[in-house]
Formats: C-alpha cells, structure tokens, sequence
C-alpha cells in the first residue's frame, strides 16, 4: 500500500497548504486589463500616499467582463480598469458598473473621454498615427486614413491582424464617422495594399518595414517609443528610422483610443475607488503614464515628455468612446467580409 | 478482464462503478455546460461565419493536425526507438536530453523562432548584407505562416510521443524482440513488424495528446496569424461580442476531439496488447554501423537543437543583454506559486487517473467510460473556455448559497469557491485529467487481466490489488502521467490568468504579461525559470524509468 498512501497524504497536504487570502481593513480591489508592471508601480505609489491597499488580478478584458458578470454582486472587485473604451461601453452595458459624481474627475477629463453619465472615465490617451520609412516616404503624399487605399500605396502597408482590438478600434472610428458601407468599401480596397498577410503585434509591423518589407506600418506610438528606449540595437535602429504621420487632420482628427476604468455596481469600497480614479488623474499619474508608457495623457494641461512632444501636437478624433464599442461587431464583420485576416 | 469485472460485480463493488461516473460527471461539468451552448440562440452570426472565415478555420485546423500529427509521429517514435534500442555515442544524453523541448511552452519557442528567423531578424539580415538582395529578391521559407506552426508545435509537442513510445518499447517483453531476431529479422523487421505494434497504445496515446494540445492551441496560431478553430472562438467571442456563437464554436470541436477519440477505438476494435510475461532479459541493444551511429546522432542531435538549444539560447541571449527586467525577490514569490499549483494539480490529476483507470477495469460498463471521456475531453479545449466553464457553475453555486444565507439568516457568505485557487485547481484538473489518465490507463492495458485474477484467487482485494500489484508494476506510467501533468500546469496560461485571487501571480502569467506587450526580450527570465523549473522533473522522470528497467531486467 505504501505508494498509494503516499501518493494520498501528498494530495491531501497539497489541498490544506492552499490558504484564501485575508482581507485587509482600507482596501481597493482591481480588475485590470492593464499588464502589472504597467499600473503596478502608480498603485504602489497611491498606496503610499493613502495606507490604501490595492488588490489586483490582470486578465484580458473580455474574460475579466466575464468573471464581473457572473460573480454578480458578490463580485469582491470594486474597480475594472482596461485599456481600450470598447469594453467599457459592453461593460456599462452588461450592468455591471455605476455612475459615479466626482467633481475631479469631470473638471479634469475631457468629455469625449468619458462616459456621459459617468460609468467610466479615460486614463490616457493611446493613439494610433500612420508610422512612415523616412528614407523612402515622402510625407506630403499621406493624408488620412482613407487615402490609404491610393493607388500609391499598393502593397507598401504593414499592419496587424484584424483580431486584434487596436485595428477594430480603428475601423469602428471609421463606420462612426463615414457609415458603414462607406467603411466596407474602403476595407476592400485597403486589404489588397497589404505588404504581406497581417502577422505578429505592432512592433513587428515596425521591424517589417525598418527592414524594407513595407514602407508605412499602422502602428500604437507607445510601441515606438519603448522600441526607441529599447536595450536591443536592432529595435532602436529600426523605430529610428521611422517618422509618425497624424492622418486626417484637415477632417476629425487622428484615432485614438484609452485606457480608462469604471466603478463596478456592487463596490465594496466606492469611496477608496473614487480616490484611486481620483489619483490616477493627478498630475503627478499622467506625466508618470506620458513617460513610461509613451501613451498621451488624457489631460491637455499635463505636458507628454519630450520624447512624445517631438513628434508633434496634433487633432485627435472627437467622437465620443463609447460609441465605438457600438460598432465594434460590425467593424469586425466588414473585415471579415473583406479578407483582412 | 471480463472475468475480473464479474467476480467483482457480484461482491457488490458497483460502489466503484457509480463513484467514478460521479466524479467524473463533475469533472465533465464544465464541458457540458460549454456543450450546453449548442442549444443557445446565437442569431445569424452563423450565416456571417458560412460566407466568411468558417472554412479557413475549419481547413487550417485540419491541416495544423494532420502536420503536426506526422511531424510528432517522425520525431518522436524513431528517436524514443533510437534511444532505447541502438547504441551510439551520446546516447545517454539524449535520453533525457529530448524531453527537455516539452518545458517550453509553444508560444514562446514560436517568438524565439520569429525573433531569429524573421524577414528582419538577425538570420535574414545577416543573408541580406552577405548577398545584397532587398525584399522579394530572395526565397526564405516564412516562419510565421501554417508551415512555421506546424513546425513550433511538433517540436514543443513530439516529446509526449517519445516519453510515452520509449517507455513502451522499453518495457516491451525483450523475448517477444528475441523471438523475432532469432526468426532471422533485422532491426528494421522487428521494429515494424513486432515493436511498433507492440507499442502502438502508447504511440497513439501520446499522438492524441499531441493532436488535443494542437487544437487547443491559442498563442502560437495567433501570432502567426493563422486562423484556426481557436482563433475563431476568440474573434466570434471577443470581436463579434457574441459569446453564445463562441460557445458554439467550442461545441464543434469538441465534436472534432471526440470523432477522433471514437475512430481511434474503432480502429483498435478488439486488439489487446497484454505482456505475456513480465520478466526481462538484460537489454541487447543493436549495434549500428559507424555510419548508422553518426545518422542516429546527427538526427537526435537535429530534434534537440531546434526543439530546444536554439530557442533556449536565444532566450538567454535576451535575458543576459537586452532585458530590462532584474532577477529578484519576486521572481521566487512566482517559482514558488508556480511549483504549488503544478505540484497539486499533478497529484491530483494522477490520484483521479488511477481511480478511474481502475474503475473501468474493475466495471466495464459504458456509462461510467462515457462519463470518463467527457471529462478527459478537457484537454483539446482552450483554457479560457474552460475555465468560463468552471467559472458559471462555481459562481452559480456561490451566489445560490449566498442568496439563502441572506434569506435564511440575513448573512451574506459572499463568494466561497470562485475565485479561490481551488476553483483554479479544478479547472487544472479538467483541462489535464486526459493527459494522466491517458499515460495511465496505457500502462494498465499491459497489465494482463490474468493478474488480477491471481491475485484475487489468493484472497487479495480490489484495493490491495491496486496497491500491491497494479501500482509497482505501473510505477513508470504514474512518473509520467504526474510529470506531464506537472509540466502541462506550470506553461498553462488561459486558465490561471482569469480564475487566479488577487495579488497571485505564477511564471507563466510573468512570461506572458511582458511577451502580449510585445517585450519579448523582457519576457526571457520569466520564460527561462519556466523552463528551468520544467527540466529538474524531466531529468528525474527520465532516469526513473530507465531504472525501472534496469530493475526488472536483473
């Protein structure tokens, strides 16, 4: 009997070590779209300077949306925080967050950034521009979005695939602003000036067309701007020779998108979440995002750093977030239809 | 066997029967309830997916399993017959040696691959500046296409053919080969004629583990930008906000898993494979020419630099130059998480195989080995599905005790298993349970039935059966079964990242935080601890059963 017995008591010994974790007394726990060691280090900070204590489990949006909806209101989350507006509208719809009133938040975030009943609030600014090979564009020939699909540009674009929630972003900005089917044309004529298929994330779009792959590559700055602080030479060399184009900004602006949070429903600690939103906003938070991060901050009075201010002011598209999460399905559907893989 | 069950069946020991069809419903919950979908209305995302992306993911799925199928079958049986049954230099490296590609999680082998091979990466622009061509002057295979995720998968995935076709081919009754050399056969003939036949349970075994592996595979295809069943779920869920259509999506290829599942037996119908005896002779292994010894080298040396030198060397490279990312008190809060929940979960997972195993022998009935395939079909699902399984059964279960407690007594008891490392665990267990139970019950289908018999006549019962006969002589397959399941946890992502309590985190969800923010270089140490923290049981694994040999060949 000896194996058995053995194989048993280790099981069982394993089953008692596993121990729930204790709750501490002034506390905020947070569901988070967002990487750690992206948000880890502000939330230490807070910490700091409240005693508060932030509990956190990271996740992609979607599941965490999840877990939200069927925790229900024993849920222990008190804030969700992702990085893209889309998911907060389907969380606001889902029910599963509240409005919250603060004077803070409202003075210092602008309206299209937010909620207009207050279910969520912007954090910072992610934007998306046309990134150019300096060597072998001329940028006075780019103009917007839409231009891509010029004769000039044919299989000279890399971009990533269509899965992905920057690209539907990007897309659902386009149905908001031109209609659908205005959109699903377009879609066809831009999928055959692709480089090569969509493959890998936005980096790898900007190392395709350092090497002369491609010769424009659709791209998040805060990408660029870690692959120029990057340790590795060949990532530096590369982002180097790039120029960030803003497109459309004789039109709407250029796409952008946040990462921003919502207070959920049955929040066992509104008071300690507010202050943590509250926070994040300051001034202090925004600079920290604006160096770190390389996003924009969602505060216009707050300065980007250098690094970010050297590629320019520029107009950012007004509609309001939410919205794009309205025709993210139909973003996703028009790609489809249109081969982008 | 038959004989065994009835004996059985008359003591009253139907006990056995109807536990495991009770456990294992459990285990199967989160299935049926991902199953449950196909009766969801979806509306007409359906016709959207007909006209569009249905058939590319129904074509690439189809066609990753078929590649990696042959490439796992190559790869692994020849080098598991290679290392157990010729001598050649090196040898005794390679036996261990070529476990070691299973510690790296796929989608990590596929960045260090993309890193390396890429149109921009070192290799090409090395090829470049050497010969001077620019972009299409040249034709280099792409790495990030259907080709290059076959070929990630196979060498991640053919190490559960080898551990599973060496370990049969060295317990294989040496009398059986002996016959077959002295009725004039040479390796080859007694290879395919005799060996492989022999071994066939476990190969297939090994190959269907390979094959769920594939199909649950989300990492790899993604970045590759292939679409497959997996990615579709993702898009159909996530992108389309439609998750009932997602569900179903699931339900098809549970559908797939268990066609195979059901054309495997098919195909088996009534062969058995029992050892007639179990005494081995010392081990002869055949002697290769100095040109054969040089080929076998040169093909295991091949497997085991692409599957594992080269990414691991380029990881390291990443790790000592490029990463930000320091080595700290941190990373040994994340080892020592992550060595817990693989610890548990493989001893749970094996202490449920051999239950079940040994239910379905001890009670044939269909029931309980339908009930038991249910709950191994885990295996080929994704992890975020399953664990969107365990989660609505878990948080329905809370919240209906939470809501009586408040009715009865006006407390609230909040959620109790959700969101514990238990929920966590269980859904562990779901997801591997097939690979225990298959590496299991491989080994107890060589136990001849005529053993139970025996020692039931001379007053055993089914319990010391299990512990005095059944469990020394599958000593092997239980390492195994505790080991695969150990690795397949430590690399599992999906599962951890949604169910995981606060502030937990394991090497895995280190690795693949930094790897989804596109640092590839910074994901490195977190990625190498995996795999370090991998490799220790791969080595004991290896040298056990190659003592166990030696033990039973005196």
């Amino acid at each position: 009997m000896s194996y058995l017995n053995r194989i048993i008591t280790l099981s069982l010994l394993a089953c008692v070590s596993m121990t729930t974790f204790a709750a501490g007394n002034a506390e905020v726990n947070l569901y988070s779209a967002r990487k750690e060691n992206l948000i880890k280090p502000l939330l230490d900070r807070f910490t700091e300077q409240t005693g508060i204590q932030v509990n956190l489990v990271t996740g992609k949006a979607d599941a965490l949306l999840h877990r939200l909806k069927r925790e229900g209101r024993n849920t222990p989350a008190d804030l969700l925080l992702t990085t893209d507006a889309g998911r907060l509208h389907r969380a606001r719809q889902a029910g599963v967050t509240q409005a919250v009133t603060s004077e803070v938040l409202e003075s210092l975030i602008p309206s299209q950034y937010r909620d207009p009943a207050g279910h969520w609030f912007g954090l910072s600014l992610r934007a998306r521009p046309i990134l150019y090979v300096k060597q072998r564009v001329d940028p006075a020939r780019l103009s917007s979005y839409e231009a891509l699909t010029e004769a000039q540009w044919k299989g000279r674009i890399c971009i990533r695939s269509s899965g992905n929630i920057y690209n539907q972003s990007l897309v659902a900005s386009m149905i908001a602003a031109n209609g659908a089917e205005a959109t699903e044309m377009w879609a066809r004529d831009f999928v055959p000036q692709f480089a090569r298929d969509p493959k890998g994330g936005d980096r790898d779009q900007i190392l395709a067309a350092a090497a002369g792959q491609c010769d424009l590559a659709i791209a998040n700055t805060y990408y660029l701007a870690g692959m120029l602080e990057s340790k590795d030479q060949r990532q530096r060399e590369a982002a180097q020779q790039m120029g960030v184009f803003w497109p459309n900004q004789q039109g709407r602006g250029s796409h952008v998108n946040i990462s921003g949070a919502a207070l959920i429903k049955s929040a066992k600690h509104p008071e300690a979440a507010i202050k943590l939103l509250e926070f994040l906003v300051s001034a202090e938070s925004q600079a920290w995002y604006a160096e770190t991060n390389g996003e924009y901050p969602v505060r216009s009075d707050v300065s980007p750093g250098a690094l970010l201010a050297g590629w320019g002011d520029f107009k950012k598209d007004g509609v309001n977030l939410g919205q794009l999460g309205n025709f993210n399905p139909q973003a996703v559907r028009i790609m489809d239809r249109a081969g982008w893989k | 066997m038959m004989t065994a069950a009835r004996v059985f069946a008359k003591q009253g020991l139907n006990l056995w029967g109807t536990a495991a069809g009770f456990v294992a419903l459990l285990l199967g919950l989160p299935v049926l309830v991902v199953a449950g979908y196909l009766f969801e209305p979806s509306g007409e995302v359906w016709q959207h997916l007909l006209d569009t992306t249905l058939k590319d993911y129904v074509i690439n799925s189809l066609l990753l399993m078929i590649g990696v199928a042959c490439g796992v079958l190559l790869l692994g049986v020849s080098t598991a017959w290679l290392t157990s049954m010729c001598e050649f230099p090196g040898r005794g490296v390679f036996e261990w040696a070529l476990l070691l590609p299973m510690a790296i999680p796929a989608y990590i082998i596929a960045y260090t691959y993309t890193g390396l091979f890429d149109y921009a990466g070192p290799f090409q622009s090395w090829l470049r500046e050497l010969l001077g061509p620019g972009y299409g002057d040249y034709w280099f295979p792409e790495i990030r296409s259907l080709g290059g995720a076959v070929l990630m998968l196979t060498l991640v995935l053919y190490p559960y053919v080898y551990l599973l076709a060496r370990a049969a081919f060295l317990n294989q009754s040496l009398c059986v080969l002996d016959v077959s050399r002295t009725l004039g056969n040479g390796a080859w003939r007694s290879f395919f004629q005799v060996a492989l036949p022999m071994a066939r349970p476990a190969i297939v075994a090994g190959l269907s583990l390979a094959l769920m592996e594939t199909l649950a595979d989300y990492g790899t295809v993604q970045y590759f930008g292939v679409s497959t069943f997996t990615t579709g779920i993702f898009r159909t869920w996530y992108g389309l906000d439609n998750a009932a259509a997602a569900a179903q999506l699931s339900a098809v290829l549970l559908l797939f898993v268990f066609t195979l599942v059901v054309l495997e037996k098919a195909s088996r119908r009534q062969a058995r494979y029992h050892h007639t005896t179990q005494r081995h002779q010392g081990l002869d292994r055949f002697r290769l020419t100095r040109g054969q010894a040089w080929g076998a080298w040169l093909f295991c040396g091949a497997t085991l630099m692409l599957g594992f030198l080269l990414p691991f060397g380029q990881l390291l490279h990443w790790a000592l130059t490029t990463a930000d990312e320091q080595l700290d008190g941190r990373f040994l809060t994340l080892i020592m998480n992550s060595l817990m929940l693989a610890g548990s979960a493989s001893l749970l997972a094996l202490l449920l195989a051999l239950f079940f195993g040994y239910s379905r022998r001890l009670q044939g009935g269909w029931m309980v080995a339908a009930a038991v395939r249910v709950a191994s079909m885990g295996y080929a699902i994704p992890g975020t599905v399953i664990a969107i399984g365990v989660m609505i059964p878990f948080a329905a279960l809370d919240n209906q005790l939470d809501a009586w407690m408040r009715a009865q007594f006006g407390w609230s008891s909040g959620l109790l298993l959700s969101g514990t490392l238990a929920a966590l665990l269980f859904a562990y267990l779901v997801r591997f349970l097939a690979v225990s139970l298959q590496t299991v019950e491989a080994g107890l289908s060589k136990i001849r039935p005529s053993m139970d018999e025996v020692a039931r006549s001379l007053g055993s019962g089914p319990r010391e059966i299990l512990g005095r006969v059944h469990i020394p002589m599958l000593k092997g397959s239980l390492l195994t079964a505790l080991l695969l399941v150990f690795v397949d946890v430590l690399k599992e992502l999906p599962a951890t990242l949604i169910l995981r309590p606060f502030n937990f985190n394991t090497l895995s969800v280190r690795a693949y935080e930094l790897a989804s923010d596109e640092r590839l270089a910074d994901a490195a140490y977190a990625s190498l601890s995996i795999v370090a923290v991998g490799i220790l049981p791969v080595i004991l694994l290896s040298r056990s059963i190659t003592r166990s040999r030696h033990a039973k060949s005196t």
